[in-house]
């Protein structure tokens, strides 16, 4: 039954597919050849790059794009691929204007960085389209590596381990690899299945076998894996959501589940979404939802955010995308509690100020309509194995990823190192490949 | 706005912008709407004997060199002289000069090197009303096999015999283009002012092959995969142009003789350039065929503005101005010392001047802590790349020592005389200046 934005309550179909489909195309729509050569043509080829240095995987950035320029796309995808084999994803997901692009020497000088991310999106598409991924792997090893986690962390690691020729065992939860790619990140920055074909592309170097539906935890322990293994990287993420206590009521729940539903969705037009949809909390993926709750037809979406704008960790590019979108931003807003006979009608909060290091109420409150309650407030930490030890609230890894067990090492979300973004958990997947390869062979 | 109108060789145009004898100049259709765009003359594009005309290949003429953002930093061509029958296009350069006669219309003449031929057209050009003639002795490709073009071009007896001929035969002023295919421009000019000519106008095209195909391996612009060398033009060309013109200027032997300034002219600072440097107009082909003919419109206003604001009050006061400041390399002052300065706040940390001085010469750029670049006063010798790689204008400037202050490189205090190559310690055949 066709509904539209007006139609009240959480309700499928409240837009037509067409406008469905404009709503969810590419974010950034690929560069073709020229569009490519021009932005090309602005890199200054610089040394010793401040924009490779800003990239988690450390990109010699220069060079691809100097690739680019004389026209060699795949020599391009190559430099790239070598340092960070998900390069396809993080073209199309990282936060290019808090990573390479915001250190850019061309920011600096015009407020308009080289498009790094669309370029590297330029190479390995081509790289894609061309045929398999360019790595072969090395002589069989004999040994045999368990990954945890099928997410950017553990692909990294696992294609890297390949390469060494090690074989490898992907242990994955979900029935699908690919990790937030997969059911996590904004749909519009990943069209077209592109996290599967990727995954497909990937595992085309061999040597790499996964396991679905096995969760470390009830399908398989942690003594097991160290037993039957030679090492054991994790790569398992943050598994579980934050939650407001007072929020339980129909209506409320946890952003990251609705854009997993989204991902998976066949049809967009039947995934219900809310008329007044409330989003909490200031990130990326609070952003993500509010967005996509608008994409999907919402009439009216709010981000409440509890700091004022400059705290929050959503990026101006991000906070402008949400605003551009319809979405409303409001700040200095600390939710309060949900009303609602049964199913949430709507949320009250408490505008706030920051007094020194702290956030104080300043009593004064306000209350949203609201049929659908998105928290995106937090991931978590959710069944990693006791015997690793924790820094604060994720798993401690020394520099090369190694955990507190000798034969363990983890990477990505899991832990506590850099920022959680799908690059950095491409490089610590990548690096503690490395340190895993060289305890292999010492 | 200062009034641009020239005079050059007797004929008054209302600025210095000529278009060059080339397909901008083919035909009335052209060059009328060329005048209405502002241009101040035309030369005629060369004209043939009477008889079948020339033909043209039926595939590409033209090949390109290109900067960034394929911006065409030059043009190459195969074209020959006009391919349209001569009593045409003199029927429509008499009907044009009569429309336009505050307009110069030179006409660009190439016929076999023998006297009864040159006798036999000039006669019919002077019937059309045309300002004057240019000799294309220029043409690098194609009519040179035949022995015109460059292969008159590049034998001063040739030009000179030419040239006198022409002389002898026609009353209004006469041009000899020059090809730049020769070792020393001075010569084929020397040739020319002796045999009469009013002006030289120069450069032709360069001899050039501009790219490969690296499918099948042949020159481009490919005519059934083959290719011939063609003639290059564009902003590619000018730094040679200028130079070429500048050894005119200041040749003794060449004194007086008027330049027509050609190759590379794309905006009003080519034009001033190359009148600073003695060329009395300036003559455009690739920027019009690039560009259009609108873009005489930005060269007018940025000649004139440039002139108010220098107080200049006619194109004449800038023609030589620069002539006097071209010497030989043994003249310049060797105790001029000067040293590289980066001005931090304008550095954006790209790290190219520190790459270029790092790798390539003289390790005189440090690289600090945060990226911080600075010139080391103790090892640079002021040579200049850094200014040339840098992508910010002005961000690295080269600064005189003053007289009196120690260069700390070669530990000397720096004098204000003025010392050079030819009295130098170290030159075998200085004479000391006692
Ligand atoms: C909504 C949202 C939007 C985001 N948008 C962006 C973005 O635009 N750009 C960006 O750079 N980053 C973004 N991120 C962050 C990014 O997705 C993560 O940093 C990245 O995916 C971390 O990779 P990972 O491999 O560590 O973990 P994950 O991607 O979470 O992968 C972990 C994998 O391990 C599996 N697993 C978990 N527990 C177990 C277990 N016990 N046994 C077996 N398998 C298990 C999971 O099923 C999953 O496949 C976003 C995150 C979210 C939630
Ligand atoms: C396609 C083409 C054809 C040309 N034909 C002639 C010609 O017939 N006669 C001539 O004297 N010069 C000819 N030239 C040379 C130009 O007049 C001019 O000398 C040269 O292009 C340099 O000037 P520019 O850099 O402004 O183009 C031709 C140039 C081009 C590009
Ligand atoms: S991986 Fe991400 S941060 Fe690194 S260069 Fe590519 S777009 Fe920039
Ligand atoms: S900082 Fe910008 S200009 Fe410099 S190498 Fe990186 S992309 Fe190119
Ligand atoms: S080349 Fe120029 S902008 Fe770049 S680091 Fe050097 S001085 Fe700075």
């Amino acid at each position: 039954m066709a509904h539209s934005p007006r139609t009240p309550g959480i309700v499928s179909n409240r837009l037509d597919s067409e406008t469905l489909a404009a709503n969810f195309t590419d974010l950034h729509p690929p560069l073709d050849r020229h569009e490519a050569h021009v932005a090309a043509d602005r890199c200054y080829f610089c040394h010793d790059a401040p924009c490779m240095e800003a990239c988690p995987t450390s990109i010699d950035i220069p060079l691809f794009i100097r690739q680019i320029a004389t026209d060699t796309p795949l020599a391009a995808a190559k430099t790239i691929l070598e340092q960070n084999i998900l390069g396809g994803m993080c073209a199309r997901v990282c936060p290019t204007e808090t990573l390479c692009e915001e250190v850019c020497v061309r920011e600096t000088a015009e407020g308009k960085p080289v498009l790094i991310g669309q370029l590297q999106r330029y190479a390995t598409d081509a790289a894609m389209a061309h045929g398999p991924q360019p790595f072969k792997r090395a002589a069989p090893t004999g040994k045999q590596v368990a990954v945890v986690g099928a997410g950017p962390a553990g692909l990294s690691c696992a294609h890297r381990l390949a390469m060494h020729g090690h074989s490898v065992v992907i242990y994955e939860a979900r029935e699908k690899p690919g990790g937030l790619n997969e059911y996590g990140i904004a749909s519009y920055k990943t069209v077209e299945g592109f996290a599967q074909k990727e995954v497909d592309w990937l595992l085309g170097i061999g040597g790499i076998e996964i396991l679905y539906d096995h969760k470390l935890g009830s399908d398989v322990t942690l003594e097991v894996l160290t037993d039957k293994y030679d090492a054991v990287f994790l790569g398992i993420g943050k598994a579980g959501v934050h939650g407001l206590e007072a929020f339980d009521l129909e209506g409320v729940r946890p952003a990251v589940d609705f854009i997993a539903d989204l991902r998976q969705a066949e049809d967009l037009a039947t995934l219900p979404v809310g008329r007044n949809v409330v989003v909490i909390g200031g990130g990326m993926t609070a952003v993500d939802a509010a967005v996509q709750a608008k994409a999907l037809g919402a009439e009216n979406v709010t981000i409440a955010y509890r700091r004022d704008r400059g705290a929050m960790p959503a990026s101006t590019f991000e906070q402008d995308l949400a605003a551009a979108r319809g979405v409303k931003l409001v700040f200095n807003a600390n939710p309060v509690s949900v009303s609602g006979n049964g199913a949430v009608e709507s949320v009250t909060f408490e505008y706030t100020t920051q007094e020194g290091g702290t956030l104080k109420g300043t009593g004064e409150e306000f209350t949203l309509s609201a049929d659908q309650v998105f928290l995106a407030i937090g991931q978590a930490l959710d069944g990693a194995p006791d015997a690793l030890a924790r820094d604060g609230s994720a798993l401690a890894a020394d520099a090369t990823m190694q955990t507190s067990h000798p034969k363990v090492w983890a990477g990505g979300d899991c832990t506590t190192q850099g920022e959680d973004l799908t690059v950095t958990a491409v490089a610590q997947g990548r690096d503690a490949a490395e340190a895993i390869h060289l305890h292999l062979t010492a | 706005m200062a009034d641009l109108t020239t005079n050059f060789l007797g004929i008054t145009t209302p600025n210095p912008f000529w278009l060059a004898s080339a397909p901008p100049t083919d035909k009335e259709y052209n060059v009328r709407r060329a005048f209405e765009a502002g241009w101040g003359g035309v030369v005629w594009k060369t004209l043939g004997e009477e008889g079948p005309p020339v033909v043209n290949v039926n595939g590409p003429r033209y090949g390109a060199m290109y900067g960034a953002d394929r911006r065409l930093l030059a043009l190459n061509n195969i074209e020959l002289i006009t391919d349209r029958p001569l009593q045409t296009n003199l029927e429509e350069i008499a009907r044009v000069k009569a429309d336009y006669p505050d307009r110069a219309i030179i006409v660009s003449i190439m016929v076999p090197c023998d006297e009864r031929s040159w006798k036999a057209i000039l006669p019919r050009v002077a019937e059309t009303g045309a300002d004057g003639i240019e000799l294309n002795f220029g043409c690098p490709h194609g009519m040179s096999e035949r022995g015109m073009g460059a292969a008159v071009g590049q034998v001063p007896e040739y030009i000179e015999m030419v040239t006198r001929w022409c002389k002898e035969n026609y009353d209004k002023p006469v041009i000899v283009k020059l090809t730049p295919n020769i070792t020393d421009i001075r010569y084929p000019a020397r040739a020319a002012h002796n045999g009469g000519a009013d002006a030289v106008s120069l450069i032709n095209t360069v001899n050039s092959i501009t790219s490969v195909n690296l499918d099948d391996f042949s020159p481009e612009p490919s005519i059934d995969g083959k290719g011939s060398h063609g003639g290059m033009c564009g902003p590619a060309v000018k730094p040679m142009a200028l130079n070429m013109v500048a050894e005119i200027a200041r040749d003794p032997e060449c004194k007086g003789l008027p330049i027509s300034g050609i190759g590379g002219v794309t905006t009003w600072r080519d034009a001033a350039e190359f009148m600073s440097l003695g060329a009395g107009n300036v003559q455009v082909c690739t920027a019009a065929m690039t560009y259009g003919f609108k873009v005489v419109q930005e060269m007018i206003s940025g000649l004139s503005d440039w002139m108010d604001k220098k107080g200049y009050t006619d194109t004449s006061e800038i023609v030589g101005r620069a002539v006097p400041n071209v010497t030989d390399w043994q003249y310049l002052n060797l105790n001029y010392v000067s040293k590289a300065v980066i001005d931090q706040d304008l550095c954006i940390k790209c790290g190219r001047c520190y790459a270029a001085c790092e790798d390539t010469s003289h390790q005189a750029i440090l690289m600090k802590e945060g990226r911080v670049f600075e010139v080391d006063d103790s090892e640079c010798v002021a040579c200049n790349l850094c200014v040339n790689v840098c992508p910010v204008e002005d961000c690295i400037t080269m600064e005189r020592m003053a007289a009196g202050e120690t260069d700390p490189r070669t530990g000397k205090v720096v004098s204000d005389e003025y010392a050079n190559w030819t009295t130098h310690p170290n030159n075998p055949g200085a004479c000391a200046a006692e």
